[in-house]
């Protein structure tokens, strides 16, 4: 579309300005985990330090075990994308290649599941995780996010498998390859990009997890995950904001990485999914 | 088409699905139907340690529930917090994907970047540092504005907007993305036959762009409504639990306290089927909003 001159300059300035807006309290929170004890209780805060230390990182680090919450925190995402992806990707396979009765009743399902308040489901999951044993145990994270996690990722991989064509199912069987070689040899591959953009939504809503975390891990704190380490440096009296902000920065950063990481496959993922 | 499905026998789709079906079986559908039963009982300390028989209250807990005036306030701040939630990230973010469609490359990835930075802070420490930001000591938001030592979270409302910020901040990015993923993905011969045609701008917009957008809109709008109904952590974070003596609870941190800090696991569960209702009611809107752009399943 034709724009003129000074009203492209105008938006451009203002995306800038926006981008700056939206930056800052990462910025800022980067900042505060370095600036030492004194600056980051002054009553003056300056957008800059002259004497960064690593001093509030440290203080992380020794305190309560944190290299072990992070650990958790890890293991509990790390499975929950690597299980779902694969579950998520043969269920989606089953509900996009083959015609069968209650196909349709099955995906209304997965949609329906989709919009369920996983919240809500806190107490009955506190029972049947303590019927099972499975109380602080990092299972009583990993199982329900896996759950949880299923109905979007079936959801979306649909659109995936879908646009890949029938033919290629057919030259595949002409050449005589099994089922299962057609579905990881090939199937899958031609996915992945699909899959790399669901697992960003299960990363990020299993890595946020703090509700369950706070219900379910109550006496073995060994078990616990990066959302409780932050809440140590919450004070009746007064906040570490120092810890705070280092053990924030901690918590953030796989995060920010995993999102570089996959950037581009997440924007054409999203658009492949809506469009579908 | 049927040589190739005829493969693997009428089985085959349900094997792919086993793993699946039992999961959500398990930890999905179960559940519900406990989070039910427990609603219809008397269920607090006494049952659970086993002191006490459980005994069936049929709606007794919801009478309870419906009855009590807090339950009322918290249900209307939740769905006024939502609203508010909902309309201005669908705002910022609609309006920031036209914005990136309007510039060059170094601005729209500056802003690109910015937001997925947002989009990828976990809702905790998202929390942790608007907190920080707003704090009253040491926080810079009151000094820029010359607001001396105000205490956001003292007030009902201004702890209610700050929440509100965090969640516009990190949740803007997905409708942001989508919507200029969806913008992008109108054919440009469509635009250009529709300026050639002489349309102006807005008619183009109005007649063109909007209708090819309306089922994004539909999407980003519906998980909209259904992330923030939920909000828990921002909430339970910034204002320590649901704020002083209780102001700005939502359902699911009333829900929480209900259950986990006062043992009344059924009145816990009743509001749990009370959020499930709605949220349900939502989506078969949506349903029928998806039927009605004709979209096969």
């Amino acid at each position: 579309m034709r724009i003129q001159r000074p009203w492209r300059l105008a938006a451009e300035a203002s995306a800038l300005l926006i981008a700056l807006v939206v930056a800052f309290p990462l910025y800022w929170m980067v900042l505060s985990a370095f600036k030492p004890a004194g600056e980051i209780e002054s009553t003056e805060p300056r957008p800059w330090t002259l004497d960064p230390s690593l001093d509030s990182f440290h203080r992380v680090f020794q305190q309560q075990e944190f290299g072990r919450y992070f650990v958790n925190s890890l293991i509990v995402a790390g499975t929950v994308v690597v299980v779902s992806a694969l579950v998520a990707f043969l269920a989606a396979t089953a509900v996009t290649r083959f015609r069968f009765r209650f196909r349709t009743t099955l995906l209304i399902m997965f949609l329906v599941a989709q919009m369920v308040p996983v919240e809500a489901l806190t107490i009955p999951l506190f029972f049947l995780m303590r019927d099972f044993g499975q109380l602080n145990t990092l299972g009583s994270l990993i199982l329900p996010h896996l759950a949880f996690s299923l109905p979007f990722a079936i959801w979306m991989l649909r659109g995936f498998v879908k646009a890949v064509p029938e033919a290629l199912e057919e030259a595949a069987y002409l050449d005589g390859a099994s089922r299962s070689r057609f579905l990881w040899q090939i199937l899958f591959p031609l996915v992945f990009p699909g899959l790399v953009a669901t697992s960003v939504f299960s990363f990020i809503s299993t890595w946020n997890d703090f509700l369950f975390a706070k219900s379910f891990i109550i006496s073995d704190t060994s078990q616990s995950t990066l959302p409780m380490a932050l809440l140590v440096f919450f004070k009746p009296d007064e906040n570490d904001w120092g810890g705070i902000m280092a053990a924030s920065t901690v918590m953030t950063i796989p995060v920010l990485v995993f999102f570089v990481l996959v950037q581009r496959r997440l924007v054409s993922g999203l658009g492949g999914a809506v469009k579908d | 088409m049927s040589s190739v499905h005829a493969r693997g026998g009428r089985w085959a789709p349900w094997l792919y699905l086993a793993p699946a079906l039992v999961l959500l079986g398990g930890l999905l559908v179960y559940p519900i139907y406990q989070l039910g039963l427990i609603s219809f009982l008397e269920y607090t300390q006494a049952q659970v340690s086993g002191g006490a028989p459980t005994t069936f209250r049929g709606f007794g807990n919801y009478q309870e529930l419906f009855s009590d005036g807090q339950f009322w306030q918290v249900l209307l701040a939740t769905v006024l917090f939502a609203a508010a939630c909902v309309v201005s990230t669908l705002l910022v973010g609609c309006a920031l994907a036209v914005l990136l469609t309007r510039v060059r490359a170094v601005p729209r990835l500056a802003l690109m970047l910015a937001a997925l930075g947002a989009w990828a802070t976990p809702a905790i420490t998202g929390s942790t540092v608007w907190m920080f930001l707003f704090d009253a000591d040491f926080g810079p938001v009151n000094k820029v504005l010359g607001l001396g030592d105000f205490s956001w979270t003292y007030g009902r409302y201004s702890a209610f907007a700050l929440v509100l910020l965090e969640v516009v901040w990190c949740s803007f990015p997905f409708v942001m993305v989508t919507v200029y993923a969806g913008i992008r993905a109108i054919p440009g011969e469509v635009l250009e036959a529709a300026s050639l045609d002489g349309a102006s701008q807005w008619r183009t917009w109005r007649s063109v762009t909007a209708p090819m957008l309306r089922p994004i809109l539909v999407v980003v709008t519906i998980q909209s409504v259904i992330w923030d109904f939920k909000v828990f952590t921002q909430i339970y974070v910034m204002t320590g639990g649901g704020g002083i003596a209780g102001q700005n609870l939502v359902l699911n941190v009333y829900a929480y306290q209900k259950a986990f800090a006062g043992s009344q696991y059924s009145l816990g569960s009743a509001i749990g089927v009370v959020m499930l209702v709605i949220l349900l009611v939502v989506t078969l809107v949506y349903l029928r909003l998806m039927r009605r752009e004709g979209r096969e399943l």
